[in-house]
């Protein structure tokens, strides 16, 4: 590897701008782009039109993307239902399982770095009646099965713990958590939208009876995603949220969006045929920049735990250095950071938060998000300018110098305005 | 969010980044923010004792691009001036001279308190009275 001093040259193969943010979003797999695009054409046809070809053909298709889904996560076509995305599919399940199961019971168990789909929608159930409880986690980032099974009661009618966290990219040991669940008579449901065709996801193996499926997290398209509801053991009712014309078995009104649902469909056919050789491709690219910037720098660390992990996903403290100053010397590479300045809200990363990291360790982080379509020069060329411009702003940190000085950081009073 | 011409030109380029002697008797150190808050800036001035004018300034920065911009333009600024004129600096010229937007209007007003906080610094050092014809040939 070359030296790192000076500003890295762009290697053959690697095209600027770099995306590697994948946890927000994917770009669309060529290869369903192309089956999408006969349904923006031709094939317009509204798939509730039963009384015509235009219809059927809508229709059909739907129903294959349904089939595609449930063959990825070894469901049945009858209980995938579309919705808008995952955020309509969180709510969907969280409102919609309270409300059908509000006789027996108003207690909600989720955990406190669940996506904010979920957390605002149990705040909001809190101002309805509702009893929520948030379990904590571990550093590593994942709940305490004890925690679990005592937040249960006798009016506990649902546990909502995401499969993935999109931010470090932990998985939680859903399997077991399921079997808690199914122990209790209560019904689990997932937020699977970073799980699904990324790591194995089984609704039957991992005990889950509802779960949340994002498209543009799979090289789908956006503005589209979809529910698992068991039907069989226990069979699991959701009281709709959208009302009109009773499409989706009651559960979710409106024209599907045929389009987008054939793009989900072969998003997932792609995932369950790559996702094992997929898996393996992205570990090695996400070891292979960890490993480098670890050779190269001092007080760096991964956040969360690494061995239960995405293998796509390395989210990085570079401490002392603040994650928006290191953004914009990597201006040609999208990732993102955990730093309160990148946020909207100028709020530091509640999931970094509740690993307990200080405010200064998430003002630090950095997540990468690695996916399908990028390359080892283009890992190598990242992290060669991101060790770059941290020793670039390690030069310029207070807070660095001091370190290296001795002096203990946290016995300093600081100034703060 | 763009930023102006100006922050990645400080960003890219910073002035007088470094460290004076913070025992020194004319250098005044200014150590502002918290690691929490993602903003810390440290400002450090040496000050002629006779003429009042800062003569060197010098900054460290961990925080944003608009942060060390704020920092690095205000080392600019003050180099050269006397403690007084220093002390008219107000965060809201910083504001104007990077086109800070609204959220970055707390980063100015960091750089204005470590200008404030370094003065003050030196200021305590060095006292109320005027130091005795030996003194200053010593501080020489």
């Amino acid at each position: 590897m070359s030296e790192v001093s000076k500003q890295a040259a762009v290697p053959a193969g690697v095209h600027l701008p770099i995306y590697m943010d994948n946890q927000a979003t994917s770009p669309l797999d060529p290869r369903v782009l192309e089956a999408m695009m006969p349904f923006f054409t031709a094939k317009f046809g509204n798939a509730a039109s039963r009384n015509h070809a235009f219809g059927w053909e809508a229709e059909q298709a739907v129903e294959m993307a349904r089939e595609q889904i449930a063959k990825l996560i070894g469901a049945t076509a009858k209980e995938i239902i579309f919705t808008s995305g995952a955020t309509e599919s969180d709510n969907l399940a969280i409102k919609g399982i309270a409300e059908m199961y509000r006789e027996r019971g108003n207690h909600i168990v989720t955990q406190v770095t669940e996506h904010k789909a979920v957390l605002d929608t149990c705040k909001r159930l809190e101002k309805h009646g509702y009893r929520v409880t948030y379990l904590p986690v571990k550093a590593d980032g994942i709940i305490d099965l004890e925690d679990l099974k005592r937040a249960i009661d006798d009016k506990t009618i649902l546990v909502s713990i995401m499969a993935a966290n999109n931010e470090i990219g932990v998985l939680q040991p859903i399997r077991e958590i399921g079997k808690i669940c199914h122990e209790k008579g209560v019904i689990f449901h997932t937020d699977a939208v970073q799980a699904v065709g990324k790591v194995p996801f089984n609704v039957i193996a991992d005990n889950v009876d509802v779960a949340s499926i994002s498209g543009h997290k799979i090289y789908g398209p956006k503005g589209v995603g979809a529910m698992y509801v068991r039907r069989r053991n226990p069979r699991v009712q959701i009281a709709a949220q959208i009302d009109g014309g009773g499409h989706e078995r009651g559960m979710r009104s409106g024209t599907l969006n045929v389009p987008g649902i054939v793009g989900l469909g072969k998003a997932c056919e792609i995932a369950a045929a790559e996702m094992e050789t997929e898996a393996v491709y992205l570990r090695g690219l996400r070891d292979r920049l960890k490993a480098k910037l670890e050779s190269a720098l001092d007080y760096i660390h991964v956040n969360g735990s690494i061995e239960n992990r995405l293998p796509g996903n390395l989210n990085m403290s570079f401490v002392y250095v603040e994650g928006e100053s290191l953004l914009m010397g990597i201006n040609d590479v999208a990732v993102s950071s955990g730093s309160a300045c990148t946020s909207a809200t100028l709020e530091p990363s509640y999931v970094l938060k509740a690993l307990g990291l200080g405010d200064d360790v998430a003002h630090s982080s950095i997540r990468f998000g690695l996916g399908r379509f990028n390359t080892e020069a283009e890992v190598d060329y990242v992290a060669a300018k991101v060790i770059d411009i941290v020793r670039k702003l390690r030069e310029l940190s207070p807070l660095y110098e001091m370190v290296k000085e001795g002096i203990d950081l946290t016995k300093i009073e600081w100034q703060a305005h | 969010m763009a930023y102006s011409d100006k922050v990645v030109d400080h960003y890219n380029n910073p002035r007088n980044v470094g460290t004076l002697d913070k025992a020194a008797g004319d250098v005044g150190t200014g150590l502002v923010g918290a690691p929490e808050c993602g903003d810390v800036m440290r400002l450090q001035i040496r000050v002629n004792s006779d003429t009042r004018v800062i003569e060197e300034a010098k900054f460290k920065t961990f925080g944003c691009g608009s942060a060390i911009a704020s920092s690095s333009l205000a080392t600019e600024w003050i180099k050269g001036r006397t403690v007084e004129d220093a002390l008219a600096i107000k965060n809201t010229d910083i504001v104007k001279e990077l086109a800070l937007p609204p959220v970055k209007i707390h980063c100015s007003v960091l750089a204005e308190d470590a200008i404030r906080a370094a003065i003050g610094d030196w200021k305590k050092k060095n006292n109320t009275t005027e130091p005795a014809p030996a003194e200053t040939a010593a501080a020489q």
